[in-house]
């Protein structure tokens, strides 16, 4: 896995692996930054996680510390599955990103600064009462201070642009001077800026010219002690074709693989802004070519309506949104699950209650997902552990619902939705395959005949002669599906209905152990997507000696079936949460098992050593600097 | 519609009924509206199979039960954004709304506004009856000013929304009204809302026996009705009364209708004309309220105008933009 050093000419030095985090205003571009440098960072062959950080503002006022943007990458050549904890290398394109960004910095790490944007305005606005590259403040850190956006303008000068356009291109500079660092191509990023600016040619000149520059100045300048360049090896990864993958493009493909799994010809997706769920509606709006209606309805019920409407129509109804969008879908969810139709849905988890953090992840929906709904109204709940896994629960959202007639939520969660990682593409040869079956013969029919074996009903189109029925939200006789308000009848119903999703842990595949062994002292139970920052730190404390093990949880209604016999065999069993504790109390009342919980609930995704930390049975984990997402409250 | 060149020219009004005990009150003017929509659907030959009724709560909402078509019954309001997902998954079934003034117009009022303005190719028949039957009787967003009820016992202190006006200020190309004993007018009003392509809004009045009786007889009473109405038809003269010896006409130089004696000037409907629509949804007594088809105006229907494929490779899709090969 991990290679040893390697010199190579001009002097690099190795690093195992590194996290980089570009940080700057809303408006300087450090997103479309960071994923640049994360597609040369493919290109070259490592592996890679990264974590997107944006402000919930769109453009908030400039220098202000709530607009920072930040974009952090973490790549290597061996077990690169977080961002990263702390940050190696800090871009601070202004003093607010620097006072935001930089308490995760590494003692001994990098700051790379635009000094032109250290003035006594933007010092002010970020509440520096002196200037932090003047004084002795950094004095922990090298501090590589460039005057980046004079250099780009004097790159670009030939181009004739305004100082305004010339200043947009300062993140480009930038880029390229991190690309050289690390040794890694430019190539992608031209071509990508030549297509993405194809009608402006003369700003893509501009920015590849500012690119350039950068890259430039890195081989030209003048070499000082810590202005070296590094080589990052290669990842030891499986042999194939590769390429990036988000969790909003792991879903959306997903999807689209899933319905043809099951032999559907159509699927209907219908959502209602908002973040960060729209990214979902964005990426399958682009996909007419492969049977994806997208319908942008007037409000969160609607889209789950429209969606349902086109589940009863035969099509594959899918909804999407974030909590609170979710909650306004409950009621539409109960008929789903009245009527025993199929429907997907799904939840990027946002921070809350109410508007909460729209941009910071948070793992706090489960509640709402299992248990949200008025009545008894059992329902499937799948969470991806990864973006490439968001793919894969997508997939498998389709075959549940299909084949037990369900509503099925699946929980991705603000940080899957934008991060992203290296994907070995499958092909679609060997996804698998689950054709559902409409019904057409009249003979006995009924729309509530259940199948003996899933208790699934049939699945009927209208349009099919004589199967003409009526179905609804009032409840229905269980041998004619006649409405029914027999009291007896109803018990039955209600048993039927939880009997049919408990039954669904027949069907899917047994819990295993990620990391570690399948008994012993303590078990880290997690779900969705802290599975990196959860098997870093388990994979840390068993170097250190420690009995411990890993479980983490992709069925989270039902449970896999062995799962209480599993927790049993440990002596403790701890379950970190981006919640207030909210798996650990289903667990609890499940099993019975004595499971201790572990909140994180700052916006931020668990670093790997706040997990340590708890396995070690240490002090609580220092709290983290004055990032936007540590603000709550 | 769309689907009606496959029509089943064999069946009768008996055929469209469903094997369930009706279950409205004795008198409901529901009765009428089931029976007449029955008629309709027998004289236009629909295929049970390709076609469905969708309802939301309420008295109405009861509705689909009723009917041997594919019926879903749903959620409270939400019975047009259902609609629009079957149409959309499915655009050659024949899609019908049936709603309530509280359904369509109070907790469904936004997916009203909404399925209007897309022009999605559905039936809409909303069963205007100016209250909340199925809750025993509280006044609903038409009831009048004044309406007493259980929970406006000093009365209502609410202004109604007019359904016709409303529909078409959300851009609807068809709204039509008639009431429920008016059966062959009624049935003749369904049949061309059938025949529109696109959203076709139909209000009925309709009576509730129990918590409204009798609340549109300055309307709709034999009596009265000659005067009370004015039954329009495209290229016809507004005209009304028992002898037709009244005729509605543009106040000269206002945008208001009058009443006159019947005269070269008086109107004639065409309805293609939205503001004329817009006056003549808007009369209420002393005027003579309007019925038939107000307005009709086809264009293209949402669902049409979705562009959707399949076929497309998956394997094209998963290798667009950037990859890389790792070597063994």
């Amino acid at each position: 896995m991990a290679t040893s050093a390697v010199s190579r000419p001009g002097g690099r030095e190795t690093r195992d692996s590194v996290v980089i985090r570009f940080a700057g205003d809303s408006g300087d571009g450090m997103q479309v930054t960071g994923s640049q440098f994360t597609l040369e960072t493919a290109l070259a062959g490592s592996d890679f996680s990264t974590f997107p950080d944006f402000p919930a503002e769109i453009r908030a006022p400039t220098g202000t510390t709530f607009g920072v943007s930040a974009f952090q990458i973490h790549f290597g050549g061996t077990d690169v599955m977080t961002p990263g904890d702390s940050v190696d290398v800090l871009v601070a394109m202004n003093p607010a990103a620097l006072t935001v960004e930089m308490n995760d910095l590494k003692v001994g790490g990098t700051v790379i600064v635009d000094t032109d944007a250290f003035n006594e305005r933007n010092l002010k606005k970020a509440g520096y009462a002196k200037n932090p590259l003047e004084d002795d403040s950094l004095a922990r850190y090298q501090v590589l201070k460039f005057d980046i956006t004079k250099l780009t303008a004097e790159a670009v000068k030939p181009h004739g642009l305004s100082s305004r356009e010339a200043h947009l291109c300062r993140n480009m500079w930038a880029l390229g001077l991190l690309l050289w660092m690390y040794g890694h191509e430019r190539t992608a990023t031209i071509e990508w800026l030549q297509r993405k600016f194809a009608k402006k040619p003369v700003i893509a000149a501009a920015n590849i010219a500012a690119l350039n520059a950068g890259h430039a100045f890195g081989e030209t300048a003048e070499m000082t002690e810590h202005m070296v360049g590094y080589v990052v090896p290669k990842a030891a990864v499986q042999a194939g074709r590769y390429r990036t993958v988000s969790g909003t493009e792991g879903l959306a493909w997903g999807l689209v693989a899933g319905m043809r799994a099951a032999g559907i010809e159509k699927m209907v997706f219908a959502g209602y802004p908002i973040t960060p769920a729209s990214a979902l509606l964005h990426t399958l709006a682009n996909l007419r070519a492969y049977g994806v209606v997208t319908f942008q309805a007037e409000d969160e019920i609607a889209a789950s309506g429209a969606a349902l409407g086109a589940s009863y129509a035969g099509a594959l109804g899918v909804t999407s949104s974030s909590g609170p969008g979710i909650a306004l879908k409950t009621e539409m969810l109960g008929l789903a699950i009245a009527t025993e139709l199929p429907l997907i849905v799904i939840d990027s988890q946002r921070a809350g209650p109410s508007t909460g953090m729209p941009t910071k992840a948070e793992q706090s929906d489960l509640f709402q997902a299992v248990h949200g709904r008025n009545a008894d109204a059992p329902l499937a709940v799948l969470a991806p552990t990864s973006t490439a896994d968001c793919f894969d629960i997508a997939i498998e959202a389709v075959r549940l619902a299909t084949k037990y007639m369900t509503p099925v939520i699946v929980l991705s969660d603000g940080y899957l939705a934008h991060a992203a990682e290296p994907w070995l593409i499958p092909r679609e040869a060997d996804l698998p395959r689950f054709p559902v079956t409409y019904r057409t013969d009249p003979e006995g029919f009924h729309p509530f005949l259940r199948d003996r074996e899933t208790l699934a009903r049939p699945w009927v189109k209208p349009g099919t002669p004589q199967l003409e029925h009526r179905i609804g939200g009032l409840e229905r006789d269980y041998d004619s599906g006649h409405i029914s308000y027999d009291p007896d009848n109803h018990a039955r119903m209600t048993k039927a209905r939880a009997d049919k999703i408990a039954g669904i842990a027949n069907d899917t595949p047994l819990q295993t152990v990620s990391l570690g062994d399948d008994h012993g002292k303590l078990a880290v139970v997690g779900w969705g997507s802290t599975f990196g920052a959860i098997h870093q730190a388990v994979k840390i404390a068993r170097d250190e000696g420690r009995d411990v093990a890993h479980i983490h949880v992709r069925y989270l209604s039902p449970f896999p079936r062995n799962l209480g016999d599993l927790l049993k065999r440990y002596d403790r069993v701890l379950v970190p949460e981006m919640n207030n504790g909210q798996l650990v109390k289903l667990l609890r009342a499940e099993y019975l098992v004595d499971a201790e919980g572990f909140s994180k609930v700052t916006g931020k995704p668990f670093r790997v050593t706040d997990i340590v930390q708890r396995i070690r049975g240490g002090a609580p984990p220092p709290a983290e600097g004055s990032g936007l997402g540590g603000e709550a409250g | 519609m769309t689907v009606t060149t496959i029509t089943d020219a064999q069946l009768t009004p008996k055929d469209y009924a469903s094997d369930q005990e009706v279950r409205w009150c004795p008198g409901c003017g529901d009765y009428a509206i089931l029976k007449a929509v029955q008629k309709a659907c027998a004289d236009m030959g629909l295929v049970r199979e390709r076609t469905v009724f969708v309802s939301g709560i309420g008295c109405a909402a009861r509705f689909p039960y009723y009917m041997s078509t594919y019926g879903f019954h749903t959620v409270h309001g939400r019975a047009p954004a259902i609609a629009t997902g079957i149409k959309l998954a499915n655009p050659e079934l024949d899609v019908w709304v049936m709603t309530g003034d509280g359904d369509g117009l109070s907790i469904g009022g936004n997916h009203m506004l909404h399925v209007l303005r897309r022009n999605v190719d559905l039936n809409i028949i909303l069963f205007n009856n100016e209250i909340y039957g199925l809750t025993k009787g509280q006044y609903s967003p038409t009831s009048r000013r004044g309406t007493r009820s259980p929970s406006t016992p000093l009365g209502s202190i609410e202004n109604p929304v007019s359904a016709c006006a409303f529909a078409l200020g959300a851009g609807a190309r068809f709204v039509a009204r008639s009431i429920d004993t008016l059966q062959a007018h009624l049935i003749t009003t369904l049949k061309r809302a059938h025949a529109h392509h696109g959203a076709s809004f139909v209000e009925i009045l309709q009576n509730c026996v129990v918590f409204n009786d009798a609340v549109f007889e300055n309307v709709t009473g034999k009596d009265v009705a000659p005067d009370a109405q004015v039954v329009v038809e495209h290229g016809k003269p507004l005209l009304f009364g028992k002898n037709k010896e009244k005729g509605l006409r543009l106040k000269p130089g206002k945008l208001e209708l009058e009443i006159v004696p019947a005269a070269p000037d008086v109107l004639v409907h065409d309805e293609t004309n939205r503001p004329l629509a817009q006056l003549l949804a808007a009369l209420e007594p002393p005027f003579p309220v309007a019925m038939g088809v107000l307005y009709c105006n086809p264009a293209t229907s949402y669902e049409r105008e979705v562009v959707v494929e399949t076929g497309g490779s998956l394997d094209a899709l998963l290798n667009s933009e950037r990859t890389w090969e790792v070597v063994p």
